[in-house]
């Protein structure tokens, strides 16, 4: 088989490097692009990102590439949304009241995070429960841990499109999936050999969600 | 629920690595690089580097050290020391840092913690603090003072009123680090670390005077902190970060045990 080439999708959403190195790390060819051509050409594509819903929205629209990131979801291609990533995939944050792309029907709430005792954002290692069996997700033990840092949190519409859940001030959905589209709440570049597993996996991933 | 972290700080000088004791006596013990690995594959959560360095040159070493590190070290990686401008703080996060802490500068100029919050996100900022008790005073109600330059100047500042201002401010982090303790073995100092831990909404590392595995376990549960930071302890082979973990998780602190 050849080399798996991952698209990692450059939209202004804070330094991709890390998402790149650990894709490498695991044998994938990693390139960075904002060129919405090349998004929609992608073998397979990494939407990653740190910051707020809005800018993000705002930066998508003026060059394109949410457009494409759409186009590519429609027509098949593997993707793999982290944090940010995962969040302006559905179709609303109360981030910023933002519309976002509506690839995976739902939205994004933020924590309320009402007990004094927890610190914001949620920001660690905390435990990701499979709540229904994912090729990307395959294999993630009882204990293994991966590395958030979010104050939101995504809310699917659709239950069947819930694929691991994890629990802060209660239980929250931390991976979703739908056709061939996964992401992820917590970051796999930062979650030691558990998240390079992931990523692994991604590279492997013809697009199927059937495991 | 979020595990507690164990966190190694590495000190480095001139790219190799130094332990300081009271911040004065700095001895060289060995490549931070192989020590980041070793510690990663031995279940660290967190990898804290601190350039001890003065000189320009070790500002261009530094960076090389965490362009190293982050190509074989998949954890957070957090970089301090001696960062007093937004430049700085993106040439860190460029070459693979996760986290930027800034100290004895934004002591001097505060707005260098909101600086750094717009550019590269609160949760990206850790504000350092470098602490000494003293008597309690009209300016100095906590009996706890903010030192700078590696603990030598007093600044005549509340720590409890500089955390309250640096995470207003817009840091995501507070270190909590007693110069009183530091390099003494002699465990964290509690109170303090309680202290400011119960006053912030933000995540609380606690730093300086680890000995032995019970000042972790005291600290992470009477001292309320979210995050234990080890240096000495774990540099010199007395204690590994897989063993320190496996004491915490046996009395019953919550720890990723699986790596």
């Amino acid at each position: 088989m050849s080399v798996p080439a991952a698209t990692i999708v450059d939209y202004d959403a804070g330094n991709l490097r890390s998402v790149q190195r650990a894709c490498r790390e695991v044998g994938m060819k990693a390139a960075i692009t904002a060129d919405p051509a090349r998004v929609r050409a992608a073998e397979r594509i990494v939407f990653p990102g740190v910051g707020a819903a809005g800018s993000a929205m705002r930066s998508l629209a003026a060059t394109g590439v949410g457009a494409a990131l759409v186009d590519a979801f429609r027509a098949g291609t593997p993707i793999l949304g982290i944090c940010l990533g995962l969040q302006i995939s559905l179709e609303w944050s109360e981030e910023n009241a933002t519309r976002t792309l509506g690839i995976v029907p739902g939205e994004v709430r933020r924590f309320r995070l009402d007990d004094p005792r927890l610190k914001v954002p949620h920001m660690g290692w905390n435990a990701v429960r499979v709540v229904r069996p994912h090729p990307v997700l395959d294999g993630i033990g009882d204990g293994d841990e991966f590395y958030f840092v979010h104050a939101y949190r995504p809310v699917p519409a659709n239950s069947s499109d819930i694929l691991a859940t994890s629990t802060y001030e209660d239980s929250f959905c931390s991976a979703l999936g739908c056709a061939n589209y996964v992401a992820t709440q917590f970051h796999p570049e930062k979650s030691g050999r558990a998240g390079l597993r992931l990523l692994e996996r991604f590279g492997a991933w013809d697009g199927d969600p059937r495991a | 629920m979020l595990s507690k972290r164990l966190i190694a700080c590495l000190d480095v000088r001139d790219g190799r690595l130094a332990k300081s004791v009271k911040f004065v006596d700095t001895r060289d013990i060995g490549d931070p690089v192989a020590k980041a690995r070793e510690y990663y594959l031995d279940g660290l959560d967190e990898l804290v580097f601190y350039d001890i360095t003065a000189s320009s040159d070790g500002r261009k070493i530094i960076l090389d050290v965490v362009e190293t590190v982050a190509e074989q070290v998949f954890i957070p990686l957090s970089v301090g020391g001696g960062v007093a401008s937004v430049a700085d703080a993106t040439d860190l996060r460029l070459a693979g840092a996760e986290k930027i802490n800034v100290n004895s500068a934004a002591v001097r100029r505060p707005a260098l913690i909101d600086e750094c919050a717009h550019a590269i996100g609160n949760q990206n900022v850790v504000l350092s603090m470098d602490i000494r008790r003293v008597a309690a005073t009209a300016d100095i109600p906590s009996g706890y003072e903010i030192v700078i330059n590696g603990g030598r100047r007093p600044m005549g500042i509340d720590a409890l009123a500089w955390a309250l201002e640096g995470e207003r401010r817009g840091a995501g982090e507070l270190v909590v680090n007693s110069i009183d303790a530091d390099g003494t073995r002699q465990g964290y100092e509690i109170a303090l670390t309680r202290l400011l831990s119960g006053a912030v909404r933000i995540p609380v590392i606690a730093s300086g005077g680890a000995g032995e595995p019970a000042h972790l376990y005291d600290v992470l549960t009477a001292g309320r902190a979210d995050a234990a930071l080890v240096a000495s302890m774990v540099h010199y082979g007395d204690y590994t970060v897989s063993g320190l973990k496996r004491y915490l998780h046996g009395r019953g602190v919550k720890m990723r045990m699986s790596w």
